[in-house]
């Protein structure tokens, strides 16, 4: 346990040092002040048909936004569909002979999937995707859906900024400086750092290795690194190899890891720091950071806990109680659940050990971290958006009781903004508790109207399973920990996380269909509210503030604002929570299996 | 029936019954009238309770009938459910209540009208007061009603208002000038006066009071509908919690082989356990009671907007007579001229004044008999001057002399025209005074100026004080004045204004509020004058004075009947104190809804999953208690909140972040805690009789 919590202070105090730095930069560039690519920039906003100068009101904003995103869905959707007759069409890993073609299913699955930063993958890429599909049609989406995300929390922070004026900035501007000037910069640097730790970085196929056992065994190589470096940092997750950071040519030694950990926080943490450059006041940015800390603490604590804990009943029968399970023994138990906390609240989803097989605590903090919205540090941009509509909320409720009409950073939260706001929360709580209804209870017959989905093209396909049947009958375990693999996996899709309780079989027709509608809710249905909120908060005057304003820069507000995440986030899905980890963890005490 | 029935007299403060029995029985009888689903149905929270006690009503009927299932618990669950509601629509009846006794008084005062109407030809008839129209006149002697809203054309009379005002003592309604607006239900207690009608019938003051008080005009206010949105919104968050529990449990119990799935009694049990009912069954007793509280301090709010606006005014014009100083200036010394005996100048300054019927000039008189022991003497012979506005001098003309006393510089040019000059060393007196908060009133007999009375502004006790709160919770408080920015500026030190508009005129005080609203901030002030109303409409809170012109009364979004400017700081209070008693019943309400989990998830499941036993922390007596008990909590506590919506939370002015935390503390943590010994107490009864 000593290890493990020093291990978390000492990330804690390493986000803590780099917020400032980075967030300050992030408010230049999206200023306009970082001028170093000004003429590429010119180049690009030609091409593009626009320029810095056009501010764009957020309908606009939203319809460039949704315009870009359908278009790389589309193109990603095709490029998977064709993958088997493109050039560059041997299987990534190199392990295996190239692939067929893939299904529409999974290839709609995994577009929406790439397309909203949620990276989740229902195939084993080794297997299912060529190297041209790894590098153009999802390495792509890797830079854009980050970029996408800094562009929404930039445009909602313009909201409060502004004072009075109509638009909230340009999508193209902003996309294209989030990549020039942030993401390509730091994730060049990481894929460096990646390749000294001794992350490849080749286009040789693969190699050969005699294992202990004397056997032959094909190891898969790639272009690695510098995929691991914008996979972190952008948030994503979709590993290069099935197993994801616990692959040790993704994440080779313990520096890896904490710099992998530190790299997923880097500009979710650092944008709490931009938001109060931007606004003009940095304590309003650190009262956010700390908001999000505390959360995150709660969280690390208790999954280090838990599985430091482990199993009593093995510490009654004298067995090392603390559960390794799924974990790599390069890292331990310290090492993962931190991993595991941070990959859950930050959306990004790539794993050093296999959350399923977390004690039911753990998987409780995991589940936590993403139906609160992906909050807690949260997605690249996503993290800070989710955040402020809680505190919009926040304000709103607690607000109150200072007498006031709510004001937040100088804008009154009125009707419009409350509703936006809740029409989030409402999707959120909708989606994931919905599909799990759905899935819980669906039962598609072999014959019938609904056989057309059975047969869905190409249903049968890498690691496909029963393509009718009931949709639980994809899980690998019964009771509370099957009714656990369905709610994650609807919580992970949601919050576009892209992490899994592993055990889920989720490359079917109906799983692939739902998990799709499920990613491009929690993505677009959220983005559109908050844009929406931001052109109307953009558009109002500036109160300015007093003695009798509600402060939002000291702890009173950050303790409203942890309460408020919990209570509005988490309450909702206690009732589901209940059957699924709680049932279970007092179940693990008493012994009992179901 | 007698016009002056004594009405509720709402000024006469909180203590007065709130909980008056025939008040609670007419809310009783309205709580039942109120289950009309349209109604219900503006209130979506509660609109899903009703909808909830239909369904469990129609269980609990099958299972009578069909003897099946638990016919005792669903029975009960389904009559808590209706006193959900029934407590709901209790609340609003409640808060209407005072409002609908007292517009009955209205009404009664309204009913007993009669007019008599002048016609052209100078002779009276008859009528009915409703069939005066706009512009004809009528006539009113000692004793009569005044059967509609009118302006004095001529005469003077002295006015019984207590009808409307709640006050006893009489008031002066003259022709002309600020004084000529008189009210229908009103009764004339002295002379005669001729009145002209100045609003069509079914649109008088008394008919907009009714309608105002009785809330029949009542809209949603901004806010009111913003909090709705998020109750709605949680409603159905929670809605869908719960229908997807079905599915969630359907699985499960298949899992475990053991159990059952709920009830739909128990879902919907559930369900309203969970939605913000508390709130939502208050909200709207909240804004009326608000709006109450306004008229118990005697100010009619034209709209709950405007008391909710009240809330967020961060700047308040405040005019200096009356409400930051007394409304009278008071001769606090004498200071002669080089040469000239102080008693003297007063001897001069008593003769001046002796037929100065103003403040300011009874109180020479009385400081010249404190300070020498002059006394009133034989007004025979003596030719008073009045005041006028070109001369701004008064005095007194005898054989032989000539007495003036005014402002400086009309006294100057009185005696320069006299062929005397003013003395410098006076002229340095006048401005200490001046710049002492003072008004110098200089003395002259002809051409020889005599020296100058110090007249003083005494500021009203408690006001340094009022404003530092004021202050505290972030208010602005700007002094308005004719007074010359010396005298101004040291009022206000002395007052503690935040800043003051010396010699204002109403445009000043337009442009002021223009530029207060430019940089965002809301602002509050009083008038009462016909050239206030451009200010009084431009202000987000104006509240007018009923002593006022019909001007200013329509410009307002208030009108203090009591005529009472300082009044403007308790409106901006009780907006605060509506607006916190939203925020913490919301906050309460929700943070509620952990202690109703903790009681109902391990009762739902326990028979699936036994080892959800361990979630039971209260130790509930088995499940359907503690189902029963949350239920019950959840409608009682509506009742027991009934109080603190009518009285609003507790106020006491100071800075924002200690109310915050203040109310945090008491409604967010009292909020988690409290429901849980209740529950627990609730559950013990209800095993208690259900064996």
């Amino acid at each position: 346990m000593g290890s493990g919590a020093l291990q978390i202070i000492i990330f804690l105090g390493l986000l803590t040092a780099v917020t400032k730095p980075l967030g300050v930069y992030m408010a230049r560039v999206f200023a306009g002040e970082v001028r170093r690519l000004a003429g590429l920039e010119r180049l690009l906003y030609r091409f593009m048909g626009t320029s810095p100068e056009e501010d764009q009101p957020w309908t606009r904003y939203a319809l460039s936004l949704l315009a870009f995103s359908f278009v790389g869905f589309g193109l990603t959707y095709g490029l998977l569909r064709l993958q088997h007759l493109l050039p560059l069409n041997f299987a990534s890993g190199g392990s295996q002979p190239g692939p067929d073609q893939m299904p529409a299913h999974l290839a709609y699955n995994t577009a929406a999937s790439f397309l909203t930063n949620t990276n989740w993958q229902s195939y084993s890429p080794e297997l299912a995707l060529t190297t041209l599909s790894n590098m153009v049609a999802l390495a792509i989406h890797n830079w854009m859906s980050a970029a996408v995300g800094l562009a929404v929390a930039i445009a909602l922070i313009r909201g409060f900024a502004r004072r009075g004026e109509g638009g909230i900035g340009n999508f193209w501007v902003d996309t294209t400086r989030a990549t020039l000037y942030i993401l390509l910069p730091i994730a060049f640097v990481a894929a460096l750092v990646y390749v000294w730790q001794g992350v490849p970085q080749t286009f040789a196929a693969g190699v050969n290795a005699t294992t202990l056992e004397g056997s032959s065994q094909r190891i898969g190589l790639g272009p690695v690194a510098s995929q691991e470096a914008i996979k972190q940092l952008g948030t994503n997750g979709g590993g290069y190899f099935n197993a994801n950071s616990a692959h040790p040519f993704e994440n080779p030694t313990a520096l890896s890891d904490l710099f992998t950990k530190l790299l997923i926080f880097l500009i979710p943490a650092s944008l709490t720091a931009t938001f109060g450059r931007m606004v003009g006041n940095a304590r309003q940015g650190w009262a956010i950071f700390a908001a999000m800390s505390a959360l995150f603490l709660a969280g690390a604590f208790a999954t280090l806990a838990a599985e430091q804990n482990g199993n009593p009943h093995f510490a009654r029968m004298g067995v090392e109680a603390a559960n390794m399970e799924g974990k790599e023994a390069r890292f331990g138990i310290g090492a993962s659940s931190l991993f595991a906390t941070i990959t859950t609240a930050a959306s990004c989803g790539a794993v050093n050990s296999m959350h399923g097989s977390y004690t039911p605590l753990g998987g409780l903090v995991t589940l936590l971290n993403m139906q609160t919205g992906e909050v807690i540090f949260g997605g690249v941009g996503a993290g800070l958006y989710g955040m402020l509509v809680y505190a919009i909320l926040a304000v709103f409720i607690a607000g109150l009781m200072v007498g006031r009409t709510p004001e937040y950073l100088g804008k009154k939260i009125e009707r419009f903004e409350v509703q936006m706001a809740m029409l989030t929360i409402l999707l959120l709580a909708g989606s994931i508790l919905g599909f799990t209804a759905l899935a819980s209870s669906l039962d598609l017959p072999k014959e019938g109207p609904t056989a057309g989905i059975n047969s869905w093209p190409g249903s049968a396909y890498g690691a496909s399973d029963t393509a009718y049947g009931p949709m639980s009958g994809n899980l690998s375990n019964g009771g509370p920990r099957g009714f656990g693999e369905m709610l994650y996996a609807f919580s992970s899709a949601t919050g576009n996380n892209g992490s899994a309780f592993a055990g889920l079989t989720a490359n079917t027709p109906i799983w692939n269909a739902t998990l799709g509608i499920a990613m491009l809710i929690g993505r677009f249905l959220m983005i559109v509210p908050v844009l929406a909120i931001a052109g109307a908060l953009a558009r109002k005057k500036f109160v300015p503030a007093t003695a009798g304003t509600f402060p939002t820069d000291g702890g009173t507000f950050v303790g409203l604002l942890v309460g408020t995440v919990l209570l509005l986030g988490a309450l909702t899905f206690l009732p589901a929570l209940a059957l699924g980890p709680i049932v279970e963890q007092f179940q693990m005490h008493q012994g009992v299996l179901k | 029936m007698d016009v002056r029935t004594p009405i509720q007299k709402p000024s006469s403060g909180p203590s007065r019954g709130l909980f008056d029995s025939a008040l609670v029985r007419r809310a009783a009888l309205d709580a039942i009238r109120k289950l009309n689903p349209r109604q219900v149905a503006k209130n979506p929270v509660m609109f899903v309770v009703l909808v909830g006690s239909v369904v469990t009503t129609v269980f609990a009927l099958r299972d009578v009938l069909l003897r099946y299932g638990d016919t005792a618990f669903t029975i009960q669950i389904t009559l808590w459910l209706w006193f959900t509601v029934l407590f709901a629509n209790f609340a609003e009846a409640m808060a209407e209540g005072r409002g609908k006794a007292q517009a009955d008084s209205l009404r009664r005062a309204k009913s007993t009208t009669d007019a008599r109407r002048l016609l052209p030809n100078g002779t009276e008839e008859r009528v009915p007061a409703p069939a005066l129209l706009k512009g004809d006149l009528f006539v009113c002697d000692a004793g009569d009603p005044i059967p509609a809203d009118g302006e004095v054309i001529d005469g003077i009379a002295s006015v019984d208002e207590s009808a409307i005002t709640g006050e006893s003592a009489p008031v002066i309604r003259e022709s002309g000038g600020d004084r000529s607006a008189v009210t229908g239900g009103t009764r004339v207690l002295s002379d005669r006066i001729i009145v002209r009608v100045t609003q069509e019938p079914g649109n008088s003051f008394l008919d907009r009071m009714i309608a105002l008080v009785e809330g029949a005009e009542r809209q949603k206010t901004p806010n009111e509908i913003a909090l709705s949105i998020l109750l709605s919104g949680l409603t159905i968050v929670f809605l869908i919690a719960t229908v997807t529990l079905v599915p969630f449990a359907t699985f499960a119990v298949g899992q475990a082989e053991q159990g059952q799935v709920p009830t739909v009694t128990v879902m919907v049990a559930l369900l309203v356990c969970l939605i913000p009912t508390t709130i939502g069954g208050l909200l709207s007793a909240i804004g009326i009671a608000g709006m109450d509280r306004v008229m118990q301090h005697n100010v009619l709010a034209m709209s709950g907007r405007a008391v909710e606006a009240a809330g967020d005014v961060s700047t308040l014009l405040l005019d200096k007579t009356g409400t930051i100083t007394l409304g009278n200036r008071q001769a606090t010394a004498f200071w002669p001229a080089p040469g000239i005996q102080e008693r003297e100048l007063a001897d001069a300054a008593q003769l001046a004044s002796l037929a100065d019927e103003t403040p300011e000039g009874r109180s020479v008189v009385v400081l010249a008999k404190d300070r020498f022991d002059i006394r009133e003497r034989e007004a025979t012979g003596m030719d008073f001057v009045p005041f006028t506005a070109q001369t701004r001098m008064s005095g007194v003309n005898l054989p032989g002399r000539e007495i003036r006393k005014g402002a400086q510089d009309a006294i100057r040019r009185y005696v320069e025209a006299a062929g005397g000059h003013f003395p410098a060393e006076l002229l340095v007196k006048v401005e200490e005074i001046s710049r002492a908060g003072g008004t110098p009133l200089v003395v002259a007999e002809g051409a020889r100026v005599l020296g100058t009375i110090q007249l003083k502004d005494i500021v009203k006790g408690g006001m340094k004080e009022r404003f530092r709160q004021l202050r505290e919770m972030g208010i602005k408080t700007v002094m308005i004045t004719g007074d010359n920015p010396l005298t101004a500026a040291s009022i206000a030190a002395e007052a503690g204004v935040d800043d003051f508009l010396a010699e204002a005129t109403p445009e000043m005080k337009l442009a002021y509020i223009r530029h207060e609203q430019a940089g965002g901030r809301l602002v509050a002030m009083t008038g009462d004058g016909t050239n206030d109303a451009p200010a009084l409409a431009q202000a987000d809170v104006g509240v007018a004075m009923n002593s006022g012109t019909q001007a200013a009364k329509e410009a307002g979004n208030m009108v203090d009947l009591d005529s009472n400017p300082t009044k403007l700081i308790e409106v901006v209070e009780i907006g605060k104190q509506l607006l916190m008693t939203r925020g913490a019943l919301t906050t309460f309400s929700i943070a509620n809804d952990i202690a109703k989990y903790f009681a109902i998830i391990p009762a739902l499941f326990v028979a699936t999953y036994p080892q959800l036993e361990a979630l039971n922390v209260l130790g509930l007596s088995n499940p359907r208690s503690a189902i029963l008990a949350a239920v019950i909590f959840n409608a009682l506590v509506i009742v027991a909140l009934i109080p603190l919506a009518l009285r609003g939370v507790g106020y006491r002015p100071m800075p924002a972040v200690q109310v915050l935390r203040r109310n945090l503390l008491v409604y967010g943590l009292g909020g988690i805690l409290a429901p849980f010994p209740f529950i627990w107490l609730l559950d013990k009864l209800v095993a208690l009789w259900t064996p």
